[in-house]
């Protein structure tokens, strides 16, 4: 693989061999830039990077890129989540340009989920790329130093790419030919969908392994702790694209409520140890929503803390 | 709703279809060109958006990929997806946004492993679309790309085989 961006600290970590942490953090829903830090607080300690949301579940928020502006100029590694749900190709080339600009060096590229799903389901869904073409188009800006249209780029953006993958889901063994696809159309790294079924995820590590796909990206998984029976039940049936095995909604319904939050906290420390054994993975995206303050915690009894050049205090 | 749509459970015998009709296209090519690609995707428009849509509901994109897509048209997709399934489908196989609806895609890749001619065409990169090439006959649109080099924005790249 290349050589990294200079003061790229994920991308060096993940060419380097090291196992990352990346965290996500949801921008709130105020004006007001402490609001923002306070988001990011903790996870900045215990996170090598910063995923920022671009109005998950099409749910209105601060964006994306101002949120990831501030956080970069308080000295934070983030990673921009950028959807095709909003914005058309010409405002996406634009904040691809924009974001290499001010200093983000990593972006995810993301179909987004549907409008539907949202506070807004009245929105107008644009979908003028998918996450493949937006890939594809960030990575002929950067390599070939052009847009779309194949008018030239003074100096192109730096980027690395990310992608989503969610093997959890149908048709399963289309997923890794799919991941194929998204290497091949740029993608340097794979962030995961909520890691529950460890079982499913090692069936498409193999896979991943006989094609040698995991050789030429880096894969990091999706994982998080349950909250309660009920958030876990919420997440299966309301997010799109998340499943949680029978085995572990048994688990959290078996433990009283008073004990769930510690159970929902083990089982995801099990899933942490589980899939870095396997062959292949690069690292752990951690996604608490509202439970952010746990993050430490679970990462710290799943032995990757502290983060390399980064003090970690309980 | 396409009143033939159980044709696509057939995938093969739609590939050859398309691969017939594609080729008398190209074999008509000198001639339409000679008649004018403006008059002749003019007189083809409504023939081609009646037979597409009976059989695939049919949006009439301009830039037909069927053949790439397990001959199931991917601008029935909510998203409007040209290159796969997104991470959202249910586990019951249905759309993330339609859940009374099956997900175009899982049924788009279950007929493409199931076709021998273009099946592998299902792993190609495709392109974005261009909007401009809405309503207009796919079929002139196929030829004058071919011939005028009018830009197909971004060329498609064929994917590696992988099965």
């Amino acid at each position: 693989m290349k050589e990294s961006t200079p003061g790229n600290v994920l991308e060096e970590l993940l060419r380097s061999g090291q196992f990352v942490v990346t965290a996500e953090v949801s921008p709130p829903d105020s004006a007001n830039p402490d609001d923002v830090l306070a988001a990011a607080g903790k996870l900045s300690e215990v996170a090598d990077a910063l995923n920022v949301t671009d109005a998950a579940g099409a749910n209105c928020h601060i964006s994306s890129f101002a949120t990831c502006v501030i956080l970069e100029q308080v000295g934070h590694q983030v990673v921009l989540q950028m959807t095709c749900r909003d914005r058309n190709r010409i405002a996406l080339q634009g904040d691809l340009l924009g974001a290499s600009v001010v200093g983000i060096k990593n972006v995810l590229c993301l179909t987004g989920d549907d409008v539907v799903i949202g506070d807004q389901p009245q929105a107008k869904r644009v979908f003028d790329f998918d996450s493949i073409q937006l890939l594809r188009t960030a990575k002929s800006m950067r390599d070939e130093g052009i847009f779309l249209s194949g008018r030239k780029l003074s100096t192109p953006p730096k980027l690395f790419l990310g992608a989503a993958a969610n093997p959890f889901v149908e048709p399963f063994d289309y997923r890794p030919l799919r991941l194929a696809k998204k290497i091949q159309a740029g993608a340097d790294f794979i962030q995961t969908q909520y890691c529950f079924d460890v079982q499913r995820f090692k069936q498409y590590m193999e896979r991943v392994r006989d094609l040698g796909l995991h050789e030429k990206c880096f894969i990091i998984v999706g994982v998080g702790p349950l909250r309660s029976e009920k958030s876990a039940e919420f997440l299966r049936t309301k997010i799109p694209g998340v499943f949680i095995p029978e085995l572990i909604m048994a688990r959290m319904r078996k433990t009283p409520d008073s004990k769930q939050r510690e159970e929902g906290k083990k089982i995801c420390v099990e899933i942490i140890q589980q899939v870095l054994d396997e062959r292949g993975v690069a690292g752990i995206h951690v996604m608490a929503y509202k439970q952010e303050d746990i993050v430490g915690e679970i990462l710290d009894e799943a032995g990757l803390l502290p983060r390399p050049g980064k003090e970690y205090l309980q | 709703m396409a009143a033939l749509g159980r044709l696509r459970n057939h995938p093969g015998w739609l590939e050859i279809s398309y691969q017939l009709v594609d080729r008398l296209f190209k074999q008509l090519d000198p001639m339409i060109r000679k008649i004018g690609y403006h008059r002749v995707d003019r007189w083809l428009r409504f023939p081609e958006r009646i037979a597409k849509q009976v059989v695939f509901d049919c949006q009439m994109c301009g830039q037909c990929t069927l053949h790439f897509t397990g001959m199931t048209c991917p601008m029935t997709c909510p998203k409007n997806l040209r290159n796969g399934p997104c991470g959202g489908v249910r586990s019951n196989k249905h759309c993330e946004v339609k859940p009374e609806m099956n997900c175009v895609w899982v049924e788009a890749y279950e007929r493409a492993i199931r076709m021998k001619i273009y099946g592998s065409g299902f792993h190609s990169i495709q392109a974005p679309l261009n909007r401009q090439l809405e309503g207009s006959s796919a079929f002139v649109n196929l030829l004058r790309s071919e011939n005028d080099g009018i830009s197909r924005a971004w060329k498609s790249i064929e994917g590696e085989s992988l099965q």
